[in-house]
């Protein structure tokens, strides 16, 4: 495994251009990733996971997004400068993603095999059968049952789980440093959930690839992850690796969400949910975005917070980080 | 292919054709017009109108009549035309074939550039060429027939004549007659002078014929593919490398072309039935000039005729596009 991030994005700006004017969906974001382990991007809905995703694959929607600031390097490159020309060849061979649908996200009128043996034909140097036989042993990796078999199944005709599994061999048949996973469970059974989360695990480690992982539930964060960061209105407000943050929330919204959640064996009586709402990014605050909807927030909230270390790989940002 | 399915269809077809069968011959006794009158003139007389139409056979009670053309037409005969006296279906044949290859043509041009103007207008929304190609869409679509047709016309073979104005082919050129439409026979027999001169004459009529259907396709075409490119396997596409012109070409527009497809077998019916006003301003010996100068004639067999080969391709056009979905979209299944 070699030293230093595989991925290294440093103050990622993505601008949105709406009809009210100009959002800024992702600001200043840095983040880096090593080969081999697992992040978590966790947030609410809006908060500029998805959009973080799409800067680093260069797939913002056009021509309303577009990466204003920062860079995003990856083996020396800066993708965020990099010609499209070029950007193609990293996209599904260095740097795969999956998404949240998978029915959605297979084309309807293309067998699962044609889907997967485009991909590794499109970066791999294969005559059709050597693809159509890497597509096979992709399938029979990510546990599909008759692999040769289903090959020629349109994805209507698979379950979600199955149809989830047929995203995951498409997007490791190139063997990629890094794979993006944008609420790959979400739109599954609790039970093909955990299957999918360890497949990914597993195949993580066969590979040696780094993952970053996005999603709004903390449970699957806790079961896949070395390392979390908490988005809040487009800004990375907590990082930390995932012991720490679940034992030592500093920033009060990571406090918040964990308020939230239902606990096991823990107090009866009523969750306590963030009061007020996500302000739009329209019209943020000045300062903390949080401010607002902060039990901690004071005057001093209103200007910028810092990046603070509150202990070992430990950074909030925040004027008034819980204690530990 | 699923074979029961268009077995079952084609049943269905006998049963259409039948029904229109019976309805083209109540209408076209109900409209005013004695055909006997007609081809004997304001002054016939009397003895003579009523011998005429006992030969006709326009004597006797409608359900007689009807029994007659229908036993005749079970065993393939359309009847005679009272105005030239040969076969309806010889008659047919032949303007049918000088149809067809007018509207297969039009039908190609409408298509071609129909799809590609909606596909670059679905690729660059709102851009010039957007704006431009939705505007002449808009124009064609609302441009009368006849004055185009004219104008083109007046454009390329009068003003600037490089085209000619009428016809199949110049007076005198002929080309062995195998499949009946002018350019393949040509290409058949190897005369390419021939097949010059026919594409030659084909162009202003097709080009006439296909503005509107052209306009059209532009428009549908372009409103499914922006559907479609918004949708998350295009997305997957792009993730996975693959090249724009790929992912437009291969992942978008398989998927829209379900609703263009509805468009170009409409179309097609439309063609080849409604070729009337740009077959009579170009000369052009097509069906549609026939079945209006039958109906002047009341030359009733003629028309029953042609409109029974209208509705038998119209209904197998319908059939075709039905298959062509089922093969784009794996989860369109037939029920048997």
């Amino acid at each position: 495994m070699s030293t230093g991030p595989v991925l290294d994005i440093r103050e990622l700006t993505t601008r949105f251009d709406t009809r009210r004017g100009p959002v800024t969906a992702v600001d200043r974001f840095s983040l880096n990733l090593a080969a081999g382990e697992t992040m978590g991007l966790v947030g609410e809905s809006g908060c500029g996971k998805s959009v973080t995703a799409l800067s680093v694959m260069r797939l913002l929607p056009r021509p309303a997004g577009r990466i204003v600031g920062g860079q995003i390097l990856f083996k020396g490159k800066d993708l965020a400068a990099l010609p499209e020309s070029q950007m193609r060849r990293i996209r599904g061979n260095e740097i795969s993603m999956i998404f949240q649908e998978p029915l959605t996200s297979l084309n309807p009128v293309y067998t699962v095999g044609f889907q997967i043996v485009e991909a590794v034909r499109r970066h791999r140097r294969m005559d059709r059968r050597a693809a159509r036989e890497e597509a096979v042993r992709m399938l029979s990796l990510v546990g599909m049952p008759e692999p040769a078999a289903r090959m020629e199944d349109y994805p209507h005709q698979l379950s979600g789980g199955m149809q989830q599994r047929v995203m995951i061999a498409m997007a490791l048949s190139c063997r990629p440093a890094v794979m993006i996973a944008d609420e790959p469970t979400t739109a599954l059974d609790v039970t093909i959930q955990a299957q999918i989360l360890d497949l990914m695990n597993r195949l993580k480690a066969e590979i040696g690839m780094a993952v970053m992982l996005i999603t709004h539930d903390l449970g699957v964060v806790a079961e896949t992850c070395q390392r979390v960061a908490v988005m809040y209105t487009g800004r990375i407000v907590e990082a930390a690796d995932v012991r720490t943050l679940f034992r030592r929330p500093a920033h009060p919204y990571t406090v918040g969400l964990f308020q939230s959640l239902p606990q096991i064996g823990g107090r009866r009586g009523r969750l306590r949910p963030i009061p007020g709402a996500v302000p739009s990014l329209l019209r943020l605050p000045p300062g903390c975005a949080f401010q607002e909807r902060c039990f901690r927030s004071d005057a001093q909230c209103r200007q910028d917070p810092p990046w603070t270390s509150v202990g070992a790989e430990h950074w909030v940002r925040c004027w008034h980080p819980m204690e530990a | 292919m699923p074979l029961g399915y268009i077995a079952k269809r084609l049943l269905q077809l006998v049963a259409i054709l039948f029904g229109v069968s019976v309805v083209v011959f109540l209408m076209l006794r109900m409209i005013p017009g004695d055909p006997a009158q007609l081809l004997l003139g304001e002054f016939a007389n009397p003895e003579e109108l009523a011998r005429l139409r006992t030969q006709l056979g326009l004597d006797r009670s409608l359900p007689l009549q009807y029994g007659i053309y229908l036993q005749n037409l079970l065993q393939g005969d359309l009847g005679n035309s009272i105005r030239t006296n040969t076969p309806v279906a010889v008659e047919i044949w032949g303007r049918l074939l000088a149809t067809l290859e007018l509207s297969l043509a039009a039908m190609f041009i409408s298509t071609v550039v129909g799809v590609s103007a909606g596909v670059v207008s679905a690729v660059r929304p709102h851009s010039a060429w957007d704006y431009g190609a939705m505007f002449m869409a808009l124009v064609g679509v609302s441009m009368p027939i006849f004055w185009l047709g004219l104008m083109l016309i007046y454009l390329f073979a009068v003003k600037y004549p490089v085209l000619p104005m009428m016809g199949r082919l110049p007076m005198g050129l002929e080309v062995p007659a195998v499949t009946g439409l002018v350019m393949v026979d040509a290409l058949i027999a190897g005369r390419f002078g021939v097949l010059w001169e026919a594409s030659r004459h084909l162009l202003l009529p097709a080009l006439t014929l296909a503005t509107i259907p052209m306009a059209v396709v532009a428009r549908i075409t372009r409103s499914a593919m922006l559907e479609v490119l918004s949708k998350d396997y295009v997305r997957t596409a792009r993730a996975k490398g693959l090249s724009e012109a790929v992912v437009i070409l291969r992942h978008a527009l398989r998927n829209a072309f379900l609703p263009v497809v509805t468009v170009l077998g409409l179309n097609l019916g439309l063609l080849l039935g409604g070729a009337v006003l740009t077959e009579t301003i170009f000369s052009w010996p097509g069906l549609g000039r026939y079945v209006v100068d039958s109906l002047m004639g009341r030359d009733y067999a003629a028309v029953q005729g042609c409109i029974l080969v209208f509705a038998a391709m119209m209904a197998a056009i319908n059939l075709v596009v039905d298959l062509i979905y089922v093969l784009l979209d794996p989860r369109i299944r037939v029920n048997e």
